[in-house]
């Protein structure tokens, strides 16, 4: 098809610290078998994530973004194509604790407290108690909650337990974060917040993020390149690398800066090309316009 | 939901309790209250009776029923109170139930965890598990014990009691098996991916996710066995004749029904009572697990 972008090609922001990329896809697909047909949730999905590089997956619901996390996280395998994680299959890097992961939901266990939650894949993988304990410290400082180890999650708030959640996925120091819109469920001011946040993590952290969201300025804030995926089937539709202003340190002031907006444009533009016509958007990346793809 | 800490932590169980014993007392009151008002000879409509007899055969106060316990079971010499022979009766019904529901929460629980283990298992075998709560226990007592008088394993005797505990267990395991079931399958598709994603083995997915998760589902589950082992016990305890129990009391006090009245309502109290006492007992098992118990009430 000639709407497929190379974008596998394309030099990823910051540069790669190894060789290996964390996330490679060449070719991708996945098709569901339901009791209706046929479903092709993704087709020839081709991106290479390099170690460190923050990348969002946008698109309206039905593009696959969250169906290419799962399988990158070895929930689901792809029908065809070849994807690596560190250069391992899937299912063997989900084996060694390459990635850690966060859903939409917290997903934390009620009947634990918020640190035996953040401790349970250390203690799922045999880390002694008092190496538990120091990590869980560490990470309840990390995400500002040092104050609730002792409570329980239904004590929480919602931003508080989506921060549980990320420090449960961050406990084993992954060199791998995976992220399925950990804060769509949080109302705006929370979300800001948690952003700003997440960003000074993974600076810390220095792991690679696959970050699935629905929202242009999450994407934007977070991320050194937007990947923006079309519906039915979902494919990539084109790749925005993003430039702000002050490079990889992003603060709040960011978000009202022109750098911010330019990328936001371009990144709805992106979204949007082929339903509505707005000409020329800046020309970043050679985009042919896909036919028949339904965006919203 | 507010954390419970400090003194809130026991005014719920000391609600309850209260509700529970204003509940009894109202039972008896409205029991009192159709003595007063309902007719003696009870209500006839086209030769059906309509509304119970209340006089003092059909219906004794209250108060003689508790009086009654106190006293002789009989005119015979040394004869113990009805109270004290219905404790001694519960005793023993209650240490039969306990093995019948032991057994019936092991077996219930073995049973759904091999149904959780594949979906053929719960497919063969759930039909089956409800299918066998709709055969009459009195059908099989004979037959159980029937079986009992056969079985000679080493020094192991089979004794009366035995057939009844069996008899127990079998209405036991069946609540057991449905809500450990509900239980085990009850964790969301979320917390599964996570251990999944953890690489976390099937062993160690059912110890650490699912059979937590299981308990909202399990305790209520044993709540309900520790009574239906009870009715078991005492059902059994008739239909084989086996002395000694409550059940054999509840006959027995029957057969004066006529001209003792307060004597076979005695009995019966003390079977519900005993009733209550075990699914008491098991309550008590959930005091200690309230931290799992979270997501039964957010």
């Amino acid at each position: 098809m000639s709407t497929q972008i190379p974008t596998g090609t394309l030099a990823p922001a910051r540069p790669a610290t190894g060789l290996t990329p964390a996330v490679e896809a060449r070719g991708v697909g996945k098709v569901f078998t339901t009791r209706a047909g046929a479903v092709t949730a993704l087709e020839n999905i081709s991106l290479s994530i390099a170690p460190g590089e923050f990348v969002s997956l946008i698109g309206p619901s039905g593009c696959g973004k969250s169906t290419l996390l799962r399988l990158i996280a070895d929930l689901d395998a792809p029908t065809s194509g070849e994807l690596s994680v560190f250069g391992k299959a899937p299912r063997v890097a989900r084996e060694n604790q390459d990635y850690g992961i966060a859903f939409q939901q917290a997903g934390l266990l009620p009947w634990r407290t918020v640190r035996a939650n953040i401790e349970l894949p250390l203690e799922l993988h045999g880390v002694g108690r008092a190496g538990r304990a120091a990590r869980a410290t560490e990470l309840l400082e990390l995400v500002g909650l040092p104050d609730f180890a002792g409570h329980f999650p239904h004590q929480l708030s919602g931003g508080m337990q989506q921060r549980v959640a990320i420090a449960r996925a961050l406990a084993e120091q992954p060199s791998l974060l995976l992220m399925d819109e950990p804060f769509g469920a949080l109302d705006e001011m929370t979300r800001e917040r948690m952003q700003t946040e997440l960003v000074r993590i993974c600076q810390e952290s220095q792991a690679a993020v696959v970050f699935v969201t629905h929202s242009i300025p999450e994407a934007v804030f977070l991320s050194d390149r937007v990947v923006v995926m079309s519906p039915r089937p979902g494919r990539i539709r084109q790749v925005v690398p993003i430039t702000l202003a002050g490079g990889a340190e992003r603060s709040e002031e960011l978000r009202e800066d022109t750098s911010f907006f330019a990328a936001v444009t371009e990144v709805r533009e992106a979204l949007h090309e082929g339903h509505v016509d707005r000409g020329g958007s800046g020309g970043t990346a050679p985009t042919s316009t896909p036919r028949g793809v339904d965006a919203r | 939901m507010t954390p419970r800490l400090g003194p809130a932590r026991w005014a719920a169980p000391l609600r309850r309790g209260g509700v529970g014993v204003a509940a009894l007392v109202l039972a008896c009151a409205l029991w009192e209250l159709y003595k007063l008002v309902g007719p003696d000879a009870g209500a006839h409509l086209f030769g059906a009776s309509v509304l119970p007899r209340s006089d003092a055969r059909s219906m004794p106060h209250v108060w003689d029923v508790v009086a009654r316990m106190g006293t002789p079971e009989s005119s015979a010499a040394g004869s113990p109170s009805v109270g004290v022979a219905m404790l001694h009766a519960c005793w023993f019904t209650l240490r039969v139930s306990v093995v019948g529901w032991l057994a019936g929460v092991v077996g219930g629980f073995a049973l759904a965890v091999v149904m959780h283990g594949s979906r053929i298992a719960e497919a063969a075998v759930y039909p089956w598990v409800v299918l066998s709560q709709t055969v009459p226990l009195i059908a099989l007592a004979p037959l159980v014990v029937g079986w009992g008088g056969k079985i000679h394993l080493g020094d192991l005797v089979w004794e009366r009691w035995m057939s009844v505990a069996l008899i127990a267990s079998y209405l036991a395991f069946f609540p057991v098996a449905v809500g450990a079931l509900r239980g085990l399958q009850s964790p969301q598709q979320a917390h599964v991916e996570l251990f999944r994603a953890q690489a976390a083995s099937p062993w160690r997915t059912f110890r650490s996710l699912r059979l937590p998760a299981s308990v909202p589902y399990v305790l209520p589950a044993l709540r309900l066995g520790a009574a239906t082992a009870v009715v078991g016990a005492i059902v059994a305890e008739v239909s084989t004749g086996t002395k000694g129990g409550i059940g054999r009391l509840i006959i027995a006090y029957a057969q004066s029904a006529s001209g003792d009245p307060a004597k076979p309502w005695a009995a019966i109290v003390a079977a519900g009572i005993l009733g209550l006492v075990a699914a008491g007992l098991v309550s008590l098992l959930g005091l200690g697990l309230g931290r799992y118990r979270i997501a039964e009430v957010s």
